[in-house]
């Protein structure tokens, strides 16, 4: 099955260890994450928590936390990290030549 | 690469503590396997007292079930003896045959309890005190049979005697000593717990030398027989007596033991394969029997074999607990006393309440806590930390009253609070929850009782709380560490005094080098780690190293304050709390331009503008045309003023400027943690200077200085620093102990914790007595400041991080 890949922005419109806010007439804000490895992923801005922008958060190795109240979310799945619990949906996402692809429905 | 084989002897606290310690340092270092002479998995055995009792179940005091073993790849042999060792060949055997080769052994044999040398000590009826086994032979007794005698009046033998009369047997505690516990207690206090004791039914005899235990007609035992000629009835006999290690194994295998496997300070045997940790050890002659120092080894083991080789084994002061339902006892480093220690003790018979202090060369070294031991916590950091006490030596006894003022109805002992007392007013959690989980999960650290509970997680002030429960559950285990000993986070060993000081001396400038220079173990370090190494390196380097805005809160980032929405609010600065109607105009215009649904006065004398949109800050700082407030920042907040004698008929000092001239003096001062002034014009102290970090207050003949002040959390009453006559004055010393505070505290540490920590002593040292240090601390202030601008005006000129500002929106292509 093919993908609807949609590109979204550059790579170095994100800064390494930062996140970039895509907003949508139609849906939840998507938070789209660049570690210090230049590994892009893409979450729903959501804390499972209490809803904050992940996107605000402090990005390290794989993980966000969220600005909220420190809830440390797995960015390549979107779960908490135990012992909490709850999932933000992750969206799949690639990175070719430089620019960042979301796969949106 | 092919994995190096590791064999485990002794499947205890110990042994699997240093696995786990392993793996997360090296999952993949080794293929693991691990005999176990017990048939179970590792069980909490501080916790069997609870099992005898009935108030907990062994499922309950698993720390780590068979499937955790599964889930680490690692083979387990449970009810396997290991009887031999050849070193040689490399290979252990146990008593069935099962064998397993090594490329490091690691021995965590434990103890074996003592058995009295007396006739009888073989009989049907005589156990000890020491495994689940044990626990299943007095609970059957319990049920069958109605006399117990307990041999030996320490910690463990009382806990016996308890768990036997809970489940309805007559149990007489023999002992040898004057008085019960006589290596915590002394004779007062020891009296005092008999007393309790005694109430609950519980028979004791003291200074009885037990000679025999007598056979009944069934083979079972029927008595205890002393020296004296005194016979007691015995269904059941308990010795408690105390715990040898068990070095046997090693010793027929030739490692070199000496009342213990001796090992070094890398918890290494004398052959360098094998490793020991626990109770079986002898490290520098000593052996341990409690659980705090053999996780401690557990720690250093672990980085040996990991290849890391920079842990060392220190020994540190420890702390036990008696685990006896509302018997409350606490005893912490030596409490015993001897020559040239003072005691300093609190004796109430009647409110049954017994302290006492020793301390030794201006320092606390040991503290004996019977009734009321909510203070145990805090005594146990004064002695670890061991800084002077002379100045608060009077109120020592008092206790530390840690406990935020507000948010769990009052309450500062954990003991007498029920289990759906709210302990944890921020997130609502409840003692019963607390307790359970640190059972069900085998939690040893507030900081895990926080991860899994979220109490303590939010604003901390209940953490002395968490703390008491944490050591009513788990005794002397319980990890409660001062922070100055504490790892940073889970990406290092090191604390925040090394990582500072490391930055210092090794002139680190930046994050990825400080990471690298300091051996981090993840990439990029973590949430936690990231902020405090960021404010370490600018505030040891300023104008060297870069400020790092992505290890930043994002309140820092954006020089705004996130709200639970994602709006954020902006609070301009109001020199001193002085405005005018051109600003109140422009932030009325503001307010109506961006729709911003919320206008409010701050507690610090400014406006609060809340709910502005991230996309809005830009234009909002541009429009209001007022300098940041940093009201967001681990930085100088406000500088709070009355109105002094410029209008006020009481007032003696120029309240307002002084506020005025110090905030222009701080501005753009990052910080540890978030500083706030306050200069009164007068003693009446309408500006609160008493509860700010440096509180200023004018009198007649100049202007007193205090400093460590707190509103919050927990209210905290600044303390005198000095008082000076000139304006200049002002200035050079509150800056001079601003900037010792900035160059020395732990990041997140506020004044009064940093002020505690060092002790007002050391302060007036640097920042009086030293009158080159004291402008030298201000001169550096002051350079470092020369680095720092308006946020607000930079951004509005300059233009912002268009990442941070600007949102992304959807071009299709195909693909």
């Amino acid at each position: 099955m093919s993908r609807n890949w949609k590109t979204i922005c550059q790579l170095n419109d994100i800064p390494a260890q930062g996140a970039r806010v895509l907003k949508r007439d139609d849906g939840d804000d998507i938070a789209i994450f660049r570690t210090i490895d230049d590994q892009v992923f893409a979450l729903v801005d959501k804390c499972p928590h209490k809803g904050g922008p992940l996107s605000q958060g402090i990005v390290s190795g794989r993980t966000v936390t969220c600005p909220l109240h420190n809830w440390n979310i797995d960015l390549a799945t979107g779960q908490a990290c135990a012992p909490d619990e709850g999932c933000s949906g992750h969206i799949p996402v690639k990175l070719e030549a430089g620019a960042i692809f979301l796969a949106l429905d | 690469m092919k994995k190096l084989k590791l064999v485990m002897v002794g499947n205890g606290m110990a042994g699997v503590r240093t696995l786990e310690e392993l793996l997360k340092l090296t999952p993949e270092l080794y293929d693991i396997t691990v005999f176990g002479a017990e048939p179970y998995a590792n069980y909490n055995r501080i916790l069997l007292s609870p099992v005898l009792t009935g108030e907990q179940t062994l499922p309950e005091i698993m720390l780590n079930d068979v499937d955790w073993y599964a889930e680490h790849g690692i083979t387990l042999h449970l009810g396997k003896e290991v009887v031999d060792i050849d070193r040689g060949r490399r290979i252990v055997r146990a008593a069935d045959g099962t064998t397993a080769e090594y490329d490091r052994l690691l021995l965590a044999t434990g103890s074996n309890p003592f058995i009295l040398p007396v006739p009888g000590k073989e009989l049907d009826g005589v156990v000890t005190f020491r495994d689940i086994h044990d626990v299943n032979t007095m609970i059957d007794a319990a049920a069958n049979h109605q006399h117990a005698v307990v041999i030996g009046g320490g910690l463990l033998g009382l806990e016996a005697a308890n768990g036997l009369a809970a489940r309805g047997m007559k149990v007489t505690v023999v002992h040898l000593g004057e008085w019960l516990l006589d290596r915590q207690l002394d004779r007062t206090a020891a009296a005092m717990l008999q007393d309790t004791l005694q109430e609950r039914g519980l028979t004791f005899l003291l200074q009885k030398q037990t000679a025999e235990l007598v056979a009944g007609s069934s083979g079972r035992v029927a008595s205890v027989r002393f020296k004296d000629g005194e016979e007691v009835p015995a269904d059941l006999v308990v010795m408690a007596v105390g715990i040898r290690p068990n070095f046997s194994l090693a010793e027929q295998s030739g490692i070199y033991c000496d009342r213990g496997i001796v090992v070094n300070d890398f918890m290494q045997t004398f052959d360098p394969r094998v490793y020991a940790v626990g109770e079986c050890v002898s490290h520098r002659g000593v052996s341990y029997g409690l659980v705090a120092p053999l996780f401690d080894m557990a720690k250093v083991v672990a980085n040996h074999l990991a290849n890391f080789g920079i842990a060392r084994y220190v020994p540190a002061a420890t702390s036990t607990k008696l685990k006896v339902t509302g018997v409350d006892l606490f005893s912490a480093g030596n409490f015993m006393g001897g020559d040239g220690h003072e005691e300093i003790t609190l004796s109430d018979p009647v409110g049954g309440i017994y302290k006492k202090l020793i301390v030794k060369d201006d320092k606390l070294v040991g503290a004996c806590l019977y009734g009321d031991t909510a203070d145990g916590g805090w005594y146990f950091r004064l002695i670890r930390e061991g800084h002077a006490i002379h100045e608060m030596r009077e109120q020592l006894m008092l206790g530390e009253g840690a406990i935020g003022d507000v948010g769990h109805a009052g309450q500062n002992r954990a003991m007498g609070m029920s289990d759906d007392a709210e302990v944890c007013g921020c997130n609502g959690v409840c003692k019963g929850s607390i307790v359970k989980a640190i059972q069900e999960k085998g939690l040893f650290t507030v900081d895990e009782v926080k991860k899994h509970t979220k109490a303590a997680s939010s604003c901390g002030s209940c953490t002395g709380l968490v703390e008491q429960i944490l050591i009513n559950c788990v005794g002397g285990a319980a990890d409660v560490k001062p922070k100055s000993e504490k790892a940073i986070c889970g990406c290092t060993e090191l604390n925040h005094g090394q990582v500072r000081q490391a930055i210092r001396e090794q002139h680190l400038t930046s994050l990825a080098d400080t990471f690298t220079a300091l051996n981090w173990r993840s990439m990029d370090g973590c949430s936690s780690c990231r902020p405090a190494i960021n404010y370490y390196l600018i505030s040891s380097w300023p104008g060297e190293a870069k400020d790092d805005p992505q290890s930043r809160f994002i309140n820092e980032r954006v020089h705004a304050n996130i709200q639970k929405d994602g709006t954020y609010s902006v609070i301009p600065r109001m020199w001193g709390g002085v405005t005018n109607p051109s600003e109140l105009r422009r932030i009325a215009d503001v307010a109506d331009k961006y729709d911003i649904p919320m206008v409010k006065v701050t507690g610090g004398q400014r406006i609060d503008l809340l709910g502005v949109k991230k996309e809005d800050l830009p234009k909002v700082w541009a429009d209001l045309d007022m300098p940041s407030g940093h009201a967001y920042g681990k930085s100088l907040r406000t500088v709070k003023t009355c109105v002094g004698s410029e209008f006020c008929r009481f007032g003696t000092q120029d309240s307002t400027q002084m506020g005025i001239d110090l905030e222009h003096d701080l501005f753009g001062m990052w910080s540890p943690a978030k500083v706030k002034l306050a200069v009164s014009g007068c003693p009446r102290n309408c500006s609160e200077a008493g509860i700010k970090d440096v509180g200023i207050i004018g009198v007649d003949s100049g202007w007193e200085l205090y400093i460590g002040g707190n509103g919050g959390i927990k209210t905290e009453v600044a303390e005198f620093l000095c008082k000076v006559k000139t304006h200049d004055e002002v200035m050079v010393y509150s800056g001079a102990f601003l900037q010792l505070y900035r160059e020395e505290a732990f990041y997140l540490e506020r004044t009064v914790h940093y002020l505690h920590r060092v002790g007002m002593e050391y302060i007036k040292q640097r920042v009086l007595a030293d009158e080159v240090g004291r402008n030298e601390l201000y001169a550096r202030l002051k350079f470092a400041l020369t680095f720092e601008q308006d946020p607000w005006a930079e951004r509005t000129k300059g233009g912002v991080a268009r990442h941070e500002f600007e949102a992304l929106s959807i071009e299709t292509v195909t693909a």
